[in-house]
């Protein structure tokens, strides 16, 4: 009770359907090329229009190439998927930023940075990882395509209304510990399954001291644990984050605006089905081993003896251990690495090529690594240029991509090879996720330089 | 599709792993399509547990041991994470199940499959242990789900347990309503609604 995630979902309750969900208004719905199709098909089936097409936008991000964005894409099915978003997009009057155009990125990268993702809204997408736009203060959750069509067609979603969670997290992250080793950390207590039901609000100095793209990160892997969204009330970094951006308020509505944020936030007295709290001082620089996001280790820990002490059944353990060519109990500091992969949703922004310049600038990528960078969109490559960082990466032997999801889950052609190991920013290392057969560690882009830069994995704190 | 339900006894097809993820469901390349074309999502279902690398069938599977048929698929703990693509919910309903027993789903596929008249039946931990108990014992053992009296009965056993759904999801199903219908007949609602919080 009294919780924002209650704040921000009973100010938007059209109605209480009787012994059923809630009809809860949506300010945002983003689409993509992929989830969205057969909902645009349902609506001409229907005979419908979308009710409230600017409110709507759409961009294509799965399929994208991150080479030759100026030719057409080879793969015919892919580019008929893109086309059909631009075809659709057009048709029913719907803002779309194509694949050549500056606006274009990963949606749930573009959304924040063009100032569209608000505190105090509910946005959501045909994606789990529209969990990310809670970093703005807003209630954000992945939907179905069903779901997507609801939306088109009377900008309102039925729904149970969640459970809420707070996670705190306090004291003061180490050298060499981000965002996505918190994240990664929290999967590993929770499981995958431990905030299913849930929304997270994200608190403590932690949190607090996280900058906007920190906070992005954090909001984008609630779905990893289970949680249907994750937010963190909004303060002066998202205000000072948000302003002057493209579709920001400006002026007097600005003013009015930063004053009706700063309510946002939970009572005093709140009251959440769930309170966990964690010590920053026990969060390493994390990677996974497994199968799925929650079977994870700090990079110097050694893999579980068994399933119950990775909280797993040992059917599933022992499946996960013989996919990814480990054994229980090893070590995986020194393990030869194939690809490193910087990008998607989870860590495609500046702060995130920053953080992987810093490891690689003055060294060269290890030799039989191939390295895929890729920004979260054509904004992030923009100021990559203007901070000269795509320099350092040049020097060190690593080549700057084109804008899109990318290897995350390799519906373009960035696939990995079956057998090899990859370490990769993005989000799910389930079996085949970045291509059939594929090897995947989750990390930060920290962990995934040294491993560039080694060719090996490689603790980021000695090479600090 | 928009089938009716009402009650359905069948054998079960059973898949004893714990988190299922939508990837395995359906992998990410076959989300390619445009159109919903349930066969073809079917066909696909599982696409990387049924068939090897080389793209010879993986006769260890339980989908290919002909042991094993009907419309109910019963699942380990967590069933539908990770991603949200609808895809995984029409490739089920492709396939020919109608009811997906388990202990816990994640929340998004759990919704996905209602909105696509497939039904989610919880479980509890005990019921699940012992239904898979009973399938491995004779595999031709069957299950009835009620959606009226909002039942599921393990046929071996005789043992029977309530599930949960809301009484407005339960019309749905068992009159082929889904919830576009609904939300296009409540627009004078929103207007309304829209115009007062301005």
């Amino acid at each position: 009770m009294n919780t924002l995630f209650d704040k921000i979902w009973d100010q938007h309750v059209v109605q209480q359907v009787e012994d059923g969900p809630t009809q809860l208004y949506i300010d945002r719905l983003y689409c993509h090329e992929v989830t969205s199709p057969q909902a645009f098909d349902g609506m001409r089936a229907r005979g419908l229009k979308c009710f409230r097409p600017e409110k709507i936008y759409c961009m294509p991000d799965h399929n994208t190439p991150t080479h030759d964005q100026d030719k057409p894409i080879a793969d015919p099915v892919s580019k008929t998927q893109v086309d059909t978003l631009a075809r659709n997009a057009a048709e029913f009057g719907l803002t779309h930023y194509g694949m050549l155009s500056k606006d274009n990125g990963i949606i749930h990268v573009v959304g924040p940075e063009k100032g569209l993702s608000l505190p105090g809204m509910t946005i959501v997408c045909g994606d789990s990882h529209t969990s990310t736009h809670g970093a703005m203060g807003a209630v954000a959750f992945g939907i179905g395509t069903s779901e997507v069509e609801m939306v088109m067609a009377s900008q309102c979603i039925l729904q149970q209304k969640p459970k809420s969670m707070r996670i705190s997290i306090n004291g003061t992250l180490g050298k060499g510990v981000t965002a996505k080793d918190v994240a990664l950390y929290l999967m590993a207590k929770l499981t995958t399954s431990g905030a299913t039901g849930y929304f997270v609000e994200y608190a403590g100095d932690v949190v607090r001291n996280l900058s906007m793209e920190g906070r992005l990160t954090l909001c984008n892997l609630s779905i990893e644990m289970g949680a249907r969204g994750g937010f963190i009330a909004p303060d002066e970094t998202t205000f000072a984050y948000i302003k002057g951006r493209e579709f920001a308020p400006k002026g007097d509505d600005w003013d009015k605006a930063v004053a009706y944020w700063k309510t946002l936030k939970s009572g005093d007295d709140a009251v959440f089905d769930k309170e966990l709290s964690f010590d920053a001082a026990d969060i390493e620089p994390r990677i996974t081993y497994g199968t799925n996001p929650g079977m994870g280790i700090g990079i110097t820990e050694a893999i579980p003896a068994n399933g119950r002490m990775a909280n797993s059944p040992e059917q599933n353990f022992q499946k996960a251990l013989d996919y990814m060519g480990f054994k229980p109990g090893q070590k995986l500091l020194g393990t030869k690495v194939d690809y490193v992969f910087l990008g998607a949703c989870t860590n495609g922004r500046i702060e995130d090529f920053r953080a992987f310049a810093s490891i690689v600038k003055g060294r060269q990528k290890a030799d039989d690594v191939i390295a895929w960078l890729v920004p979260g969109s054509w904004a992030v490559d923009a100021q990559i240029r203007e901070e000269g960082l795509d320099k350092v990466l040049e020097a060190a032997g690593f080549a700057i991509r084109q804008p899109g999801c990318s290897a995350c889950l390799a519906m373009n052609d960035d696939k990995i090879p079956a057998g090899k190991l990859s370490v990769s920013t993005s989000n799910r290392n389930f079996e085949g996720r970045q291509g059939p057969g594929a090897r995947t560690i989750l990390a930060s882009p920290l962990v995934a330089a040294a491993a560039a830069v080694t060719g090996v994995i490689t603790d980021p704190r000695t090479l600090l | 599709m928009k089938q009716k339900f009402n009650v359905i006894t069948s054998t079960c097809v059973p898949l004893p792993l714990e988190n299922v993820d939508t990837d395995q469901i359906i992998p990410a390349r076959f989300l390619k399509a445009t159109t919903r074309e349930e066969r073809f999502f079917g066909d696909n279902l599982f696409r990387d547990w049924r068939y090897k690398a080389d793209g010879s069938l993986n006769k260890d599977f339980v989908l290919n041991d002909p042991t094993y048929s009907g419309c109910i698929l019963v699942a380990g703990k967590n069933f539908g994470s990770g991603s949200s693509r609808e895809h995984a919910a029409w490739a089920i309903a492709g396939y020919g199940f109608r009811v997906v027993i388990s202990s816990f789903f994640a929340d998004i596929h759990k919704n996905n499959e209602l909105n696509n008249f497939v039904l989610p039946v919880v479980v509890s931990e005990s019921f699940l242990a012992e239904l898979f108990e009973s399938i491995r014992k004779n595999p031709k053992t069957e299950v009835e789900v009620d959606l009226p009296k909002q039942t599921v009965t393990n046929k071996a056993t005789g043992k029977s347990e309530y599930f949960d759904i809301n009484g407005y999801k339960k019309h749905c199903l068992m009159n082929g309503l889904d919830d576009i219908d609904f939300l296009v007949q409540n627009q004078k609602k929103t207007e309304l609604w829209e115009q007062q919080r301005k």
